[in-house]
């Protein structure tokens, strides 16, 4: 198989506008699953009530908020390594979801933490270091907007990307510190001790599902991507010619 | 190679010792910053020792963005920067050379403002001394990373709010640690465990930050 | 099934502010995402249509 012909934007437009519908069929249904399963399988949680609920979605968007920002800098290495324009376009893609993900981890945060904490907002060490990422988020895609050159854009969102994926071990580390010393509070929002077979499947089902979807944007995004920057090709004249 | 990284600290230590100005602007918004706090949130002198560290070292951290947008602008205007690249050295060293002069230039002065500024906070001698110390180690990773952020929006507009928004979630590390290792010392926790690991924060960033915002460079400059 | 009316099924067990006020802002969430992706690509079709019959004629 050569690789070097998926690389190319004439036969990856195409093959993205094909994976789409799938994968978003895949992502609708997993989700009716998952939802399924967080309000009528799962059993209400003796301590919490039915607040923890919550955590079917908040506890997959934290994942995929952090999985994104990883596959985001395996693109961008990808693409410094071997200079292949599509893999800058799909970390360029992937960005504003992986955002997306990340506030709606902590808005769900927010939510679950002022019934079970009785205040919107703790500096809990997980919490703070969602907020951290999602500036380290902000701060790739501001400085891709700022750049007019795609070249120089893909380039140096790429690094900052990689220094970024490198920080956020040692920020997640130095959050965790800084959190027990000024005596964090003792409820986490996973716990995984007590936590019910259900519960996990539903989480998982839930976080198959955003991956899915995560796919199908990011695709979506990248092809409309592809077709603002080869527009003087021949291939994407012949592509006007259809519908959009 | 030596000789050339301290052709390039000497020479942006030189310049910006012609320019005394913009040198002077970072130092009086340190103290500036620092000076507002107790004015927005009151002069109970147990709640200034208790935010005094945290406070000084956000203000070292804003100072230090502030000066950073001129780290290679200059250069890069008047074309020094492109012959540089051209040069046969290796163009980390010329990264690490600034980032050192930006520290010179930048951090010596905090260290010595730093001390005066604690008084202000009612901190006891020992925390001054830790205070002092805890910049010493951590202001070099400021102007380390803040040399990557001030290569990636070279010659961009807004460059300087931009560098802010890139760079300031890097510093988190520094803060938790350097501010942590004065707060070890006021409530008598210890601080050598913050110290080691800011320690081992400036050796990755020493080791790293030269290279990244030489690749950085290339990308802005080609 | 575990609930015994759809009204027992909003309250949430006196939770239903906080429970479909995540659900709800995901779901808008992903919404506006999808939403604003299909704008742009429409926006970038229509553009490039526009500078393509420019260069025929």
């Amino acid at each position: 198989m050569n690789l070097y012909h998926y690389a190319s934007p004439s036969t990856f437009y195409p093959l993205a506008g094909k994976l789409i519908p799938w994968f978003a069929a895949l992502a609708f249904l997993l989700a009716i699953a998952g939802l399924y399963i967080s309000f009528f399988v799962a059993p209400t949680d003796f301590q919490q009530g039915e607040g923890y609920r919550i955590i079917f979605i908040h506890v997959p968007a934290a994942w995929m908020s952090m999985f994104i920002y990883v596959v985001m800098a395996f693109w961008s290495a990808i693409g410094l390594a071997w200079n292949t324009r599509l893999s800058f376009v799909m970390a360029r893609a992937l960005a504003p979801t992986g955002a997306m993900f990340t506030f709606v981890a902590l808005w769900t945060g927010a939510f679950w933490g002022k019934p079970m904490w009785g205040a919107w907002w703790v500096w809990d060490a997980r919490l703070t270091s969602e907020l951290i990422l999602l500036f380290l988020y902000v701060g790739v895609m501001a400085l891709q907007a700022a750049i007019d050159d795609p070249r120089r854009a893909d380039r140096a969102g790429a690094l900052l990307n990689l220094v970024g994926v490198i920080n956020v071990p040692i920020i997640y580390f130095s959050v965790k510190w800084w959190n027990t010393l000024h005596q964090g509070s003792s409820v986490s929002l996973t716990r995984a001790p007590s936590m019910a077979q259900t519960m996990l499947w539903g989480m998982l089902i839930m976080a198959l599902a955003a991956w899915m979807y995560t796919i199908a944007v990011a695709l979506a995004r990248a092809r409309t991507l592809v077709l603002e920057r080869e527009r003087q090709t021949e291939w994407v004249r012949a592509q006007l010619e259809g519908q959009p | 190679m030596l000789k050339f990284l301290f052709t390039v600290i000497r020479r942006d230590v030189l310049l910006a010792g012609r320019r005394r100005g913009d040198w002077l602007t970072a130092q009086f918004f340190f103290v500036m910053v620092v000076s507002m706090f107790p004015l927005g949130i009151g002069p109970e002198p147990g709640m200034l020792r208790t935010i005094g560290p945290g406070v000084v070292w956000v203000a070292a951290l804003l100072a230090s963005l502030l000066s950073l947008d001129r780290l290679f602008a200059d250069d890069y205007r008047d074309g020094t920067l492109e012959q540089m690249l051209l040069s046969p050295s290796p163009i980390a060293l010329l990264t690490l050379g600034k980032a050192i002069a930006h520290w010179i230039i930048n951090g010596i002065p905090l260290l010595l403002i730093a001390p005066l500024l604690g008084i202000q906070f009612n901190l006891p001698a020992e925390a001054l001394w830790m205070l002092v110390l805890s910049l010493a180690i951590g202001t070099p990773i400021l102007s380390l990373l803040g040399s990557i952020g001030a290569a990636l929006t070279l010659g961009l507009r807004g460059g300087g709010a931009l560098v802010t928004l890139l760079i300031m979630p890097l510093y988190v590390p520094a803060l938790i640690f350097g501010a942590g290792a004065v707060e070890g010392v006021l409530s008598g926790t210890g601080s050598e465990a913050h110290l080691s690991l800011l320690g081992a924060f400036l050796m990755m960033s020493l080791l790293l930050a030269p290279w990244v915002s030489a690749m950085a460079l290339r990308v802005s400059v080609e | 099934m575990i609930w015994n009316s759809w009204q027992v099924f909003w309250a949430m067990g006196g939770y239903g502010l906080y429970v479909w006020g995540s659900f709800g802002v995901t779901l808008l969430c992903v919404v506006a995402e999808v939403g604003l992706l299909r704008r742009h690509r429409l926006q970038v079709w229509r553009r490039l249509k526009r500078m393509k019959s420019w260069d025929i004629q």
